[in-house]
């Protein structure tokens, strides 16, 4: 199976890649665009079978590597 | 005084920090290998130098901090072993948790590498007992993550706690480090991460000697 992390910064951090892009954005002419941010997305081809299982495994390489909790947030997505 | 040298693929500033370790200690540091899980023993102090680590994928010292040598590293700092990281070293550290925060990207997103005002902070430590608070010492910055970050309580704990060892000086805040802050260390006192980088500042041909009484204050520390 396949799990898909997002990798984002927490809210109240600041952003500065995001803003940059919100402000080249503003350069090529759209309009309307509120607050942009950037973030990370890790695709992880699994052995594993059980969807909680494989969840439960991908948290932990989140809490040990994939993200630093100190500044990002991480949602799991698994795909059979 | 027997002191370390942690060497990762990508790290490119060890042979700086050797030099400055040997000329203010006058005893030339052991090397170690990520791969190491042992420290030589009885070793004083432990330098985590500059550099790329794994060419700061995923996050800049991410990696190295999850490396074998680095599991031995963190064993010898609970155990009161003194440990310095220098700019890819700071960040290997916060990724440790061995320090708290984040060295997040500069707030100008560009690569800086200039020099800069550093302002002694705290003068108690063992890394700046032969300075004073309030000194200004010129040092170089070359780093493009080296954007301090705390979450508010933990800021106000290090301030509190005089944890804030150094500070960009007058206006020379480089990356947009929070509080102006360019080097923190721990409770215990053993463990100092920085982005600047001093033992560029060691000899004359740096253009100035500012920062030797930083590793000569090692010496005090360790030989008291």
């Amino acid at each position: 199976m396949k799990a898909i992390v997002k990798i984002m910064l927490r809210p109240g951090v600041l952003d500065p890649q995001g803003k940059a892009i919100a402000h080249a954005l503003s350069a090529l002419g759209f309009s309307g665009v509120g607050e942009v941010r950037q973030g990370k997305l890790i695709t992880l081809e699994l052995d594993e079978t059980d969807a909680d299982k494989a969840r439960e495994t991908v948290k932990e390489m989140c809490e040990k590597l994939l993200a630093n909790t100190v500044i990002e947030n991480y949602e799991i997505d698994i795909e059979s | 005084m027997k002191s370390a040298v942690v060497l990762f693929p990508g790290i490119n500033r060890e042979h700086d920090m050797i030099r400055a370790l040997r000329i203010a200690t006058r005893r030339t540091p052991e090397t170690v290998w990520h791969t190491d899980t042992e420290l030589p023993a009885g070793v004083d102090l432990v330098v985590i130098p500059g550099g790329f680590s794994y060419g700061d994928y995923l996050r800049a010292g991410a990696i190295a901090a999850r490396s074998p040598i680095m599991r031995a590293v963190i064993a010898a700092a609970e155990k009161g072993v003194k440990v310095l990281g220098v700019c890819n070293g700071f960040q290997i550290l916060t990724e440790t948790h061995l320090l708290p925060g984040a060295l997040m990207r500069n707030l100008g997103l560009k690569f800086v590498c200039k020099t800069v005002k550093l302002s002694v902070e705290n003068d108690s430590t063992f890394f700046t007992n032969r300075l004073n608070k309030g000194d200004i010492l010129p040092c170089p910055v070359a780093h493009h993550d080296g954007n301090y970050y705390a979450d508010e309580e933990t800021l106000k704990r290090l301030e509190g706690e005089g944890r804030v060892v150094f500070r960009y000086a007058e206006g020379t805040n480089p990356n947009g480090s929070v509080n102006d802050i360019a080097g923190i260390m721990n409770e215990r006192g053993n463990v100092i991460g920085m982005m600047p980088h001093p033992e560029d500042r060691v000899e004359a041909l740096h253009g100035g000697t500012e920062c030797l009484p930083l590793f000569q204050s090692i010496m005090r520390e360790v030989v008291a």
